[in-house]
């Protein structure tokens, strides 16, 4: 970071892996809202890295509770802050996982933006469970291999395309719903900060490449994480009540082997017979990502 | 004889009433509930009371979910807020995870249970299965046995449970529909008394931003064991808290229903029955007619199942010929009611040697009558005279329907 960017409010010293995407976006997160900020973190590595009792790499107000209940808890914490009249300009934000926010703490998590809490939930979406091994969660991409839906002789890996969460949860009516990517930081930051500054719940979609468990180099986070969008299998984008109203074009878009080559969850489509067949299916999947969201 | 200037204090109220009433005095800032029946004229109650504006400085939270509902109470919690909720069986098992979370950050967070049957077989009326499938989650149980009681517990299990050297959750249990939805007679708290009597909620730990604290942290190996420990050292402070905090209730509001138990006709017992909740009117109504023929039969109700009030117990009971135990709940394969298990369990070590059998009862909301107890009683008298014969049992078991 140049020294002109943000203070963030998390320390290092954390067990986190070495190019951990979790402690990126959750530093990226901080920067973007700033030091009035409690922080609800479900259960996953963020949690586990960032608080062995008695240390904590937290220097903002920070509960963990359980893996499915984020958006309870931040609804309670925001509900308190109102009813003490502490609540000013304090931003809630909860940050979790994908299994936590698509998967296990989903019902929650809807019931917090149909109620219409003003806080900010932050999905940090590495793509599977990481924490317990790298299982397959449903924000797992198309043929991705993970220890749950391992490519085998029968098997090109996980049947079914990623969950489109930001979708569910602009349809909630929530004022602004916006993915991002931990590959690029000024863009989280403007987000997260933007989503904390709007009454009512805000959601933010953060694409997190895992360097254990998609199998890649340590240093290569960020870069994995660039082609994700460069590549159009990750589109970036504003909803603002529902509609989309920016877009983070990508000017010449990148063939997705240039993507699935780096990380060894994918490596099995350049091997088998018919990964060819897959890696066009996957394509396909780009292309529309661009034809959709009219990403050039 | 009540007193006549008491009597006019008295309104005749649904049960439910009574109890929302109650929370809503105890200045709650977070409510978060989820409607599930015999609760539903609780929330009910306590929503109506949040439209006409009579609960200051506090936020209703229409949850999604009973798991919500206690989990958005953690978070409320953490802040400081004074939290209520209420639930029963199927709620209460939902919330199951989230009791273990709330003990385990020691967050005094209060709720209702209204005391239900759990399914299989699906069932809406009272015993206590739900409330005693959580004993081990580190919340504060007081099991109450009227409708009185119900309203009066509420502000004294806040003054247990945030007092600073205890911080742990607690449940106060009132039987679904039994009490819930009888309509009874009954002092509602007064606004000033109570905030005389309960002090605000002053956590010394809290999310604040400009003092940022870790909640819920990971605790490996070398450090977990510790958290457990300090727990059950707070619930040994309870036990003399709950006894003391009964004391000045009854000092403000002149209204004692026990403090860990409360005895009937105990002092000279040579038979004595225990239980817990509403049963004990019945059983009480059962030992009137024994007294009235000279028979020395006795109550002992517990109060307090968690903490469990073992020397007050075994104090309680060390001179009867024979004790017997009436139980809402089962562990299943064990034949046996929890109460009865923690009863002979706290006798075992010591030199009370008391005969005790247990009968679980009112399985589903089954009606325990006079003339069951009364059974029970006759049978533990010839345990009195010749010994146990049967150790537990269910009473009234319909054998043509097996």
């Amino acid at each position: 970071m140049s020294k002109t960017a943000p203070k963030t409010y998390i320390s290092s010293g954390h067990s986190g892996c070495a190019g951990c995407c979790d402690a990126f976006a959750a530093k990226f997160t901080l920067m973007g809202s700033g030091p009035d900020t409690i922080i609800v973190n479900p259960t996953g590595c963020l949690e586990v890295m960032s608080t062995p009792f008695p240390n904590s790499s937290w220097q903002v107000p920070w509960i963990h509770s359980l893996f499915e209940n984020a958006g309870a808890v931040a609804s309670g914490v925001e509900a308190a802050l109102k009813a003490l009249g502490k609540k000013n300009n304090t931003k809630v934000i909860a940050i979790g996982g994908d299994g936590s926010t698509m998967d296990i703490g989903i019902g929650a998590l809807s019931g917090a933006f149909e109620r219409g809490h003003d806080f900010t939930y932050v999905c940090m979406d590495n793509e599977a469970y990481m924490n317990t091994g790298i299982q397959r969660s449903s924000g797992t991409p198309y043929d991705a291999s993970t220890t749950t839906s391992p490519a085998g002789k029968v098997s090109f890996g996980n049947p079914r395309p990623k969950k489109d969460m930001p979708a569910i949860m602009a349809a909630h009516g929530s004022p602004y719903v916006a993915t991002t990517s931990i590959g690029f930081p000024r863009d989280m930051m403007r987000k997260v900060k933007k989503a904390t500054e709007i009454v009512g719940p805000t959601y933010i979609h953060a694409h997190a490449p895992c360097t254990t468990g998609w199998g890649f180099d340590t240093s290569k986070t960020l870069e994995i994480a660039k082609l994700a969008v460069e590549t159009c299998l990750w589109p970036m984008y504003e909803m603002e009540n529902g509609e989309i109203t920016q877009v983070r074009k990508v000017k010449d878009p990148r063939p997705v082997e240039e993507y699935l080559k780096t990380q060894k969850r994918f490596k099995h489509l350049f091997t088998m017979e018919g990964g060819d067949e897959e890696i066009k299916k996957i394509q396909a999947a780009a292309d529309w990502n661009i034809k959709h969201f009219g990403l050039q | 004889m009540i007193d006549p200037a008491y009597k006019k204090k008295m309104v005749v109220v649904e049960g439910s009433y009574a109890v929302a009433h109650s929370a809503k005095i105890c200045r709650p800032n977070v409510i978060s509930a989820y409607p599930i029946t015999p609760q539903t004229h609780i929330v009910e109650d306590l929503s109506q009371f949040m439209a006409d504006g009579e609960i200051p400085n506090c936020e209703y939270i229409n949850v999604e979910s009973e798991f919500s509902a206690i989990s958005a109470l953690i978070g409320a919690s953490a802040v400081g807020a004074r939290t209520y909720s209420a639930t029963t069986s199927q709620g209460l098992l939902l919330m199951h995870e989230a009791l273990f979370n709330t003990s385990g950050m020691r967050l005094p967070i209060i709720m209702t249970v209204a005391n239900r049957a759990v399914g299989a077989p699906i069932n809406i009326w009272n015993d206590h299965q739900d409330a005693i499938a959580q004993r081990d989650t580190g919340w504060l149980q007081l099991y109450v046995e009227d409708v009185q009681e119900a309203a009066d517990t509420l502000p004294q299990i806040y003054k247990i449970a945030e007092d600073n050297e205890i911080m742990l959750p607690g449940m106060v249990c009132m039987d679904g529909f039994i009490l819930s939805h009888v309509y009874e007679p009954v002092v509602l708290l007064e606004q000033e008394l109570t905030d005389a009597f309960l002090p605000a909620f002053q956590p010394e730990n809290i999310l604040d931003p400009l003092d940022p604290k870790t909640f819920g942290a990971f605790a490996a190996p070398d450090t977990y064991e510790e958290f457990r420990y300090l727990q059950e050292q707070a619930m040994q402070k309870a036990l003399p808290k709950i006894e003391a905090v009964a004391k000045e209730f009854e000092e403000v509001f002149g209204r004692f229903h026990g403090g860990l138990i409360d005895g009937y006709m105990l002092d000279d017992a040579e038979i004595i029955v225990m239980s817990m909740g509403s049963i004990l009117g019945t059983v009480k109504d059962v030992v009137d007619e024994y007294r009235a023929r000279g028979e020395k039969i006795g109550v002992l109700k517990v109060r307090s199942f968690r903490p469990f009030p073992k020397e007050q117990v075994k104090e309680a009971i060390k001179n009867a010929h024979a004790v017997v135990v009436l139980d809402k709940n089962i562990s299943i394969g064990t034949n046996e009611g929890a109460l009865f298990t923690e009863t002979k369990s706290c006798l075992y070590n010591s030199n009370v040697r008391v005969p005790v059998t247990g009968y679980t009862v009112g399985h589903g909301g089954r009606d325990i009558r006079a003339e069951s107890i009364a059974k029970v009683i006759e049978e533990t008298k010839k345990v009195a005279k010749s010994g146990i014969a049967v150790e537990s049992r269910f009473l009234d078991l319909k054998e043509e329907l097996l």
